[in-house]
């Protein structure tokens, strides 16, 4: 494919014809800071912060939707990019609560940074004063406060391009925007049809969208990352564990191109249902039942159990006595070699697995 | 067809601003007064579209004499009937009225108004019935797309476009031909033409008057768009606030099918072309050509950056040319009568006419077609009619919420594209308000800021925030509550807001507060630094009503205006106002005959 030589603070760079300013800077390990951008979702060029100069022309230009154009010269740092991207966060605050000291995305919470980053001490407008919105929290899982939603839309393409769940979109006009939900309900109420696969949560840039059973347990510096494959079924999406003191906090996505889930996609069984873990009645050791009771036993005693079992039933009655139930939790290996067992060894085709249920 | 031979012809427009003023009252007391005569098989009534001069309907025009009568009321069809149709007599007191002179006018074509126009588009309008397709045929209609299609390439057609300098009337002012030779040039199995028919600026109502009053010259400039870039399919995007127009373009679709003017092989050619409208809920953005398409497709009307233009990738992903009503309308004459005829009017840079719709503080209101390069004087005051009650001239806002604020000393300048944009202003879809000597510039701004910022998509940062904080400024100047340094603000974001927004509506919403910092920085002045309104309007600045004790004569005319009798004083002595109960409403000022109550 043809490709085109742009100049990005002095530095030249071939990119792909296709190619944004986004692009070619981060070519170029020149961090351009965006809030609404997401690789793997569609173009929304909404939050302006990623704003950079045209050196010709003087023009700003929103890097993430501006095509590269042969001999572009942009400027990402100039006195005119800083003034507006400070202003545009000063916009962003003045339509934003100023609790970050109790917020749950604090220290995670990209807004934050940006403000940080850009000394914006003194919002030319303001904080919000007053809530805008109520919080919706009845449902068990997501709390979605849109008083601190700054409107980038990840979360709705999150949910509508990549989860498919059309439980999100814009309602409203002007200042009264906001990321509605059918009826103005909680998430998951009668009329929602959000599965809490948690992807907005994950997309979210602020504390508008974040997980209820994490709250107060723990700020994202403080947590452990752990990357596993999800235990529920056997299509191995990959989750990564947030932990604090040995105990699961949240679960967060990963993207990863290869995996079966590349952009993150969970269920909410992968994303909320990680309670088993901790959980004082899980069970770690094999149970054989005496008497009526359920006893501790070994591997070795537990096994050596179920293979005389199995054996007097089979000599007793055949192998058509027998049958097996595998579980979705098993890797696809696991499932074969337990039907390969029963069908070969056994010497029975009653073999079924829960996911059929 | 066969059309039955009449006597006389009574053309009643039937425009939105006439039907609201009545005419379908006095259409149905003319047919009433028509059939107590036998006259119905003399006289024909046809409803027209718009003639333009709302401010008198509702209107009628008598043919074959071309007597117009404005101002009409039912009970005036009787002796309307009797003395013009019966006895041939022209009756005076219907007649229009110079306002200067006091003479009466006969026909429509000697009144000021309509003397300096040069109605191009709006040729049919008002002269034809939009739901006869065999009236449109008669003016020569349809004859244009007849000539494209067996005469000319697609590329000469576009060349045509081109050479005529014909830019879009929606606002922007971009060529049209260079916009169809883009669609025609990207490459796709499929493309469409799009009409954009949702006018949402405050006051513009020419789209509306154009589909009302000629539907078909609308379609024919579709075709004719169609066949020049290779499309087979086209949409009429009209706000579904415009219920008139939607019916007569349906209509006009229809018969159009019938007539094979639209469908498969027209002309006899391979050219398919099949037209359908789509009706908007009402929402300003969609006027935006991006926020418009995703309309279509039903989605949430947001615009969506560009690049890639519609002409790459529009409608459904597909190679789209989308023009407004009024551009379209252009197209058949340049297409008929050639390039170089229709580059006769206007100026070099913007050929051609421009529809205005004239509102405010002005005799004429109505819709006037001009040449590019009339100077803004001669509209406002020879087909205005000049200022409402002899008030003083101070303003005029042309192009709408995105347009700007002109004073008096741009009066003279000739308009067109370029010229408005070196003023900071712009032609926009053509609104103009004018505003006399108790227009406060500051609270124009804040009505438009407010419009803008209620009418923002709320997608992109700048105009979702940025104009609420510039409104929140200016309700707060215009209360009194001004502070040092707001002018500087405004400018900040003003200039943040047209810079950093995602598309035309935020990059333009600053505009009716950056043109009156221009021009009337004084009276911003005024309202932070003096507590003042110097135009008088709003309403918190205004000091208490006193009544100058030797001036008044005692007549109790303030004490019976006042709506709260806050004025106390025996008649034929002087008389007082209770300060605190005075609610400044002004009508007791309007009432005392010797001047005596100042604020």
């Amino acid at each position: 494919m043809d490709t085109i030589t742009v100049t990005i603070d002095g530095q030249q760079v071939e990119v792909d014809q296709q190619a944004t300013l986004l692009d070619a800077a981060n070519k170029l390990d020149i961090e351009i800071p965006t809030l609404c951008y997401h690789p793997d979702l569609t173009l929304h060029g909404s939050c302006r912060i990623c704003v950079v100069e045209d050196a010709e022309s003087g023009n700003l230009l929103a890097s993430c939707a501006t095509p590269v154009t042969d001999g572009m010269k942009i400027k990402t740092a100039s006195d005119k990019v800083i003034t507006a991207r400070k202003m545009n966060l000063e916009l962003l605050l003045s339509d934003h609560p100023n609790d970050c000291m109790t917020c749950e995305a604090d220290g995670a919470c990209e807004l934050q940074e940006l403000v940080y980053e850009y000394g914006v001490t003194e919002p030319s407008f303001g904080l919000m004063e007053e809530q805008k919105f109520e919080v919706k929290n009845e449902n068990p899982f997501i709390e979605f406060d849109q008083n601190k939603c700054i409107l980038c839309g990840k979360c709705v393409r999150v949910d509508n391009e990549v989860q498919c769940s059309g439980a999100i979109d814009f309602t409203e006009r002007g200042f009264q925007s906001k990321v509605g939900v059918p009826f103005d309900q909680d998430l998951g109420a009668d009329h929602s049809s959000c599965v809490f696969c948690g992807q907005c949560v994950e997309m979210c840039p602020t504390g508008a969208l974040t997980y209820k059973p994490a709250k107060g347990l723990g700020r994202e510096y403080e947590l452990e990352s752990v990357q596993t494959t999800c235990p529920y079924c056997g299509v191995g999406c990959q989750i990564e564990l947030k932990v604090k003191d040995n105990k699961i906090v949240k679960v967060g996505s990963v993207y990863q191109e290869d995996s079966p889930n590349p952009i993150g996609e969970t269920c909410v069984k992968g994303r909320f249902a990680y309670d088993f873990v901790d959980h004082p009645e899980r069970l770690t050791k094999p149970l054989i039942k005496k008497d009526g009771e359920f006893e501790e036993a070994s591997w070795d005693e537990a096994l050596d159990y179920v293979a005389d079992k199995l054996t007097t039933i089979t000599e007793e009655d055949g192998g058509e006595a027998v049958a097996a139930l595998t579980s979705a939790r098993c890797t696809n290996e696991e499932n074969y070699l337990l039907q390969k067992f029963m069908r070969g060894v056994v010497g029975t085709n009653s073999i079924d697995h829960c996911a059929r249920l | 067809m066969e059309q039955s031979i009449y006597r006389s012809h009574i053309l009643i427009c039937g425009g939105t601003g006439c039907v609201s003023s009545g005419c379908k009252e006095v259409r149905s007391s003319l047919e009433d007064e028509l059939a107590r005569h036998d006259l119905e098989d003399e006289i024909k009534v046809l409803e027209t579209g718009c003639h333009g001069f709302c401010e008198k309907g509702p209107l009628i025009i008598v043919y074959p004499e071309s007597v117009f009568y404005c101002e009409l009321k039912p009970e005036n069809m009787e002796k309307l009937v009797e003395e013009h149709i019966l006895k041939g007599k022209i009756v005076e007191e219907f007649l229009y009225q110079e306002p200067v002179t006091n003479e009466s006018v006969r026909s429509y074509k000697d009144i000021d108004f309509y003397k300096k126009q040069e109605r191009n588009a709006l040729a049919n309008c008002g002269h034809i019935d939009p739901e006869e397709i065999e009236e449109y045929i008669a003016t020569g209609g349809y004859q244009a797309i007849g000539k494209a299609l067996t005469e000319m390439t697609p590329q000469e057609v576009i060349d045509e476009v081109k050479d005529s300098g014909l830019r879009g009337r929606g606002g922007g002012g971009f060529p049209a031909g260079l916009k169809w030779q883009f669609a025609s040039e990207a490459e796709g199995d499929k493309k469409y033409v799009i009409c954009n028919a949702d006018e949402g600026d405050p006051g513009a109502f020419m789209d509306r008057s154009l589909l009302e009053g000629d539907p078909h010259r609308i379609i024919e400039g579709m075709v004719i768009a169609a066949y020049a870039i290779g499309a087979d399919e086209g949409y009429v995007y009209v706000r579904a606030e415009y219920p008139l127009a939607i019916k007569r373009l349906r209509i006009a679709i229809e018969e159009a099918e019938e007539y094979g003017l639209l469908g498969d092989n027209l002309f006899g050619t391979d050219f398919n072309f099949d037209l359908h409208i789509k009706e908007g809920a009402g929402a300003f953005v969609c006027g935006e050509e991006t926020a418009l398409m995703a309309s279509i497709e039903g989605k949430r009307g947001m615009p969506r950056p560009r690049p890639p233009f519609p002409a790459q990738k529009g409608l459904w992903g597909k190679p789209s040319n989308i023009n407004n009503v009024e551009t379209y309308a252009n197209v058949p004459d340049v297409i008929q009568d050639g390039a170089e005829t229709y580059k006769q009017v206007g100026t070099e840079g913007s050929t051609g006419t421009k529809v205005f719709a004239l509102t405010g503080k002005i005799n004429n209101t109505g819709l006037a077609e001009v040449p590019m390069g009339i100077t803004m004087r001669e509209i406002i005051y020879d087909i205005g009619g000049g200022i409402n009650d002899g008030k003083e001239f101070k303003a005029v806002q042309i192009g709408g919420p995105s347009g700007g604020c002109l004073p008096e000393d741009k009066l003279d300048l000739t308009i067109d594209y370029d010229s408005l944009l070196e003023v900071g202003a712009m032609m926009g879809s053509g609104g103009l308000v004018v505003m006399d000597e108790d227009t406060c510039m500051v609270d124009v701004s804040r009505f438009f800021l407010d419009f803008t910022q209620s009418e923002s998509c709320g997608k992109c940062t700048p105009c979702r925030v940025g104009t609420k904080q510039m409104l929140d400024i200016l309700e707060r100047i215009t209360t009194g509550e001004g502070q040092e340094g707001d002018i500087e603000l405004l400018e900040e974001l003003a200039e943040n807001i047209k810079s950093t927004s995602l598309c035309g509506l935020g990059q333009t919403a600053p505009n009716p507060v950056l043109s009156t910092l221009r021009y009337f920085r004084d009276e911003y002045e005024a309202h932070i630094y003096e507590q003042n309104c110097p135009a008088g309007a709003c309403e918190e600045l205004l000091g208490a009503y006193v009544i100058d004790g030797e001036a008044c004569v005692g007549c109790t005319a303030c004490t019976d205006a006042c709506p709260v009798d806050a004025i106390s004083g025996e008649a034929k002595e002087e008389h007082q106002i209770d300060e605190d109960a005075c609610i400044a409403c002004g009508a007791c000022v309007e009432k005392c005959p010797v001047d005596a109550i100042t604020q």
